[in-house]
């Protein structure tokens, strides 16, 4: 759940030079427009927390809102971490901070769970702090700087009026539409949010909503996916499962990204019509399609002739090479 | 010809009885000669010259912008002029050239004015007197007035001839100079907690302060965003309401502007006052109200009566707390808004730069003066946790009830009231320092600070010269969004008592033109 939304500008950022004992002010990003999401502490595991905030990425980019990349500091995220035995209230919370990726927010609220549970055990108590979270030792180390309770003084800002919603039912009569905000409107104006798109796609393609959740997860994997849907006649089926099982693997095994794959949509798609009017075999395909990611500029048809791995469809050859192997190996045909 | 109403001049420019170029001259020229008075801090003499040839030339070809194309005009020093050096008398920002137009300022420069200069304030408007600032305090130039100087023969002085000069009020001091002096015939100042209507009852000239929300603050370096507005200051009612209607209506770059567009409009002309009601604020009647403002006032109730208006007394019970709460909300308001002058993008940087907090620090110790270090800290000890619910909420509250004591009243049937507009006549410069600048702020500031709370519209208008010589000024406070209706009777009243001319003998160019108006000048008040 969301507790709270916040709408900020960017400050500047301090890059601070030890070396010649100088703070450098960067102000390239002041001013820029920030969304804070506050979600309800309805979480409790890093992979809770990493999947809820994959979803809304998703449903930032769905929207245009931002394009949510972590690793570029488009989507910051700090997670509040507390433990507690059940039925009793939550502990003391630590905040920690520097998480630059969706793996590491996982790994950080995991080990500080981990590191809460071993204190508490131990007689010790949790301190209310701010934590970095050290991907290299895999755990978190209190933050350097003097976070004691800071007194911001903040007052609330008078240039700003404050900003009424209306939904169709409560909208005054007779109100420009410029300048109101109808939630019935924006709703109805809505792109298709990510839930939506999943759900279509086990509809129409009928595959698990597993597979929807797997689609959507990776960048620019649903587009590939769809783009090979469209050239291709194979059954969706097949389609999802070269993609998710095949294709996707061979990414993760190299670490690279979707648009760095050097299959693309057409190529796969045209291996995929290859199998399915079964001018291959299933062995061969993965074959062809593991010469396909090593070699530029060949198309499968092109593997599969150079290969010869075309599956024999002549009864009468297929009948020779039979009695050739048995003739072969008498015994083993008693 | 500068004596004359700006109505008047865009006549004389329209028929060609002088041109842009001429006028602006002549401003010049006397800008120069009451250069003593202190009260631009920029003279924008090259820039002035190039408006005014632009102005000329849509003269001849006929397709003159407007009622002000060509008429000077001065802008107080802390609206942002592009190119043109803007330092709210502060050491902050001296050097400090915006690069962007105020959206008054760029409203006037789009109908033709010509602009003279920047005027001197009290720094970061913050003062009553305009003497607090960095280049030094104004003058005002009814210290050299025929009027002044003949009655203070009567009591003989110091020798020297310039020791008694008297301060402006404030904080727009330089903006009421320079109109009283004659330099331009309009200046733009602003008005937080009196700071256009102080000065303009001080100088003898009209200080007219807009409903919050008409006019755009886009531009004008902020002391209090829920108070701030910008303010007009003139020598007649009519000018400030041909200028009001170029500056009014809904600025997209100020969300605090109200959404309709507003259109330039003619001040029509009262002639009857019967249907009036006058409102007269029992809590006004402070015990340091001089005992001439306080027969003026009375004079001017009984004027509204004896012409057919109702005049009742009434009451806004929350008046003596409107100070303090003023006090706590405007500090708060300046901690906030002061911290953007760290010395990082603009302004004034110190040496140091040990620590990005060292050269905060610094910075901001050599770049304010006392007042606004006082503010600022102030400001900040109401805004912190503990203080927050018992100082600035507290205030927030005692501000809506200061609001809805007005709209009480008004809703009454009183149309507007009428009130002084400071507790006397404009002080000696050195009678003044003697108390610090947040003593005389409580002090002056009281008849026009709950106005600023409460976002109404209101006006100083001159009504006599006191026994000293000096200008006195009332101040008729309206409903808000009533600018125009404010304005109307501001006119009637101002026809009534016919308030003198300033006689600077002197300095004026042409003699001639100043005893012309001295004729027309026959009934005032006082007699």
């Amino acid at each position: 759940r969301i507790k709270q939304i916040q709408l900020e500008q960017d400050s500047g950022k301090s890059l601070h030079d030890e070396l010649r004992s100088q703070t450098l002010i960067d102000l390239n990003r002041a001013g820029v427009g920030l969304l804070e999401v506050v979600l309800e502490p309805d979480m409790s595991c890093g992979e809770e927390a990493a999947t809820a905030v994959r979803e809304l990425q998703l449903i930032l980019q769905a929207l245009g809102t931002s394009r949510a990349n972590m690793a570029e500091g488009q989507l910051r995220v700090d997670a509040n971490v507390s433990v507690h035995h059940p039925g009793e209230p939550l502990g003391v919370r630590t905040e920690v901070k520097n998480l630059n990726s969706a793996k590491f927010l996982a790994k950080a609220i995991d080990s500080e769970i981990e590191r809460q549970i071993h204190e508490l055990e131990n007689g010790r108590e949790i301190l209310n702090e701010t934590r970095s979270f050290d991907h290299k030792l895999g755990c978190t180390m209190p933050m350097r700087d003097k976070e004691g309770k800071q007194d911001y003084r903040f007052m609330p800002e008078p240039n700003l009026p404050p900003l009424l919603l209306y939904d169709t039912a409560s909208l005054p009569p007779g109100a420009d539409p410029q300048q109101v905000i109808n939630i019935d409107w924006i709703q109805e104006r809505l792109p298709e949010l990510p839930s939506e798109t999943r759900e279509k796609l086990v509809q129409q393609y009928g595959m698990l909503p597993e597979h929807s959740f797997a689609l959507l997860n990776e960048v620019g994997l649903l587009e590939f996916f769809q783009n090979v849907i469209k050239e291709t006649r194979a059954e969706p089926k097949k389609v999802t499962s070269w993609v998710l099982n095949i294709f996707l693997g061979f990414l993760k095994q190299q670490n690279l990204a979707v648009n760095e794959s050097p299959v693309t949509p057409s190529a796969l798609a045209e291996l995929l019509n290859l199998l399915d009017r079964k001018a291959i075999s299933s062995t061969a395909a993965k074959q062809v399609f593991e010469e396909l990611w090593c070699s530029e500029g060949k198309t499968p048809s092109q593997i599969v002739l150079e290969k010869q791995l075309e599956l024999m469809q002549d009864q009468e050859v297929l009948e020779q090479a039979c009695h050739t192997v048995m003739e072969g190996h008498p015994q083993v045909v008693m | 010809m500068l004596g004359r109403t700006l109505r008047e001049v865009s006549a004389a420019l329209k028929q060609g009885q002088i041109t842009p170029t001429e006028l602006c001259q002549k401003c010049l020229s006397l800008i120069k000669k009451t250069k003593f008075l202190n009260a631009y801090i920029t003279v924008s003499e090259e820039v002035a010259l190039k408006q005014a040839e632009e102005s000329e030339k849509r003269y001849k070809k006929g397709h003159s912008l407007g009622d002000l194309d060509g008429i000077p005009i001065a802008v107080k020093d802390n609206f942002s002029t592009s190119g043109i050096e803007t330092t709210c008398a502060s050491n902050m920002l001296k050097g400090y050239i915006p690069p962007y137009n105020a959206t008054v300022v760029q409203k006037l420069l789009d109908q033709g004015a010509v602009l003279m200069g920047k005027t001197n304030l009290d720094e970061f408007a913050m003062g009553s007197g305009s003497t607090d600032g960095a280049f030094g305090p104004v003058k005002n130039p009814w210290s050299y007035s025929k009027q002044y100087r003949e009655k203070r023969k009567q009591k003989p002085h110091d020798e020297n001839e310039d020791s008694d000069w008297l301060i402006t009020g404030g904080s727009s001091g330089g903006s009421a100079a320079a109109v009283a002096a004659f330099t331009c015939f309009a200046a733009l100042g602003s008005d937080t907690g009196g700071s256009t209507r102080n000065p303009a009852a001080h100088c003898g000239v009209v200080g007219f302060k807009p409903s919050y929300g008409l006019v755009s603050r886009h531009g004008l370096i902020p002391l209090v965003n829920s108070m701030d507005v910008p303010g007009i200051l003139t020598r007649c009612v009519d000018d400030a309401a041909i200028v009001l209607g170029m500056l009014a209506g809904h600025d997209p770059k100020d969300s605090t502007t109200i959404q309709d567009p507003v259109k330039p409009f003619t001040l029509p002309t009262l002639t009857d006052v019967s249907k009036l009601c006058i409102g007269i604020p029992k809590e006004y009647l402070a015990p340091e109200l001089s005992g001439e403002v306080r027969s003026f006032w009375s004079k001017a109730a009984n004027l509204f009566e004896s012409e057919g208006a109702k005049v009742i007394e009434v009451s806004l019970p929350h008046t003596s707390y409107s100070i303090v709460c003023y006090h706590v909300l405007c500090t708060s308001e300046v901690a906030s808004n002061m911290a953007r002058f760290d010395g990082l993008e603009y302004g004034h940087r110190c040496d140091i730069n040990v620590s990005t907090e060292a050269m905060y620090a610094a910075t901001r110790r050599e770049g304010f003066n006392d007042v606004v270090r006082g503010r600022i800290l102030a400001g900040n000890f109401f805004l912190l946790k503990e203080n927050y619910e018992n100082y600035f909420i507290k205030a927030q509250k005692v501000r809506r009830l200061i609001a809805n004591d007005f709209v009480k009243v008004f809703n009454s049937g009183v149309d507007v009231l009428l009130t002084p507009t400071t507790l006397r006549g404009a002080a000696p410069y050195l009678e003044f320092i003697k108390e610090d600048n947040r003593t005389r702020s409580a002090q002056d500031d009281i008849f026009t600070q709950a106005v600023n709370m409460a976002g109404l519209p209101a006006v100083s208008v001159p009504v006599a010269l006191s026994n000293q010589g000096l200008p006195i000024g009332l101040q008729f406070i309206g409903r808000a969004f009533c600018d125009q209706q404010l304005l109307k009777i501001a006119k009637w009243f101002e026809k009534q008592v016919q308030f003198p001319v300033i006689q600077l003998q002197e300095l004026m160019d042409d003699g001639s033109s100043v005893s012309e108006i001295e004729k027309l000048a026959s009934v005032s008040l006082k007699h």
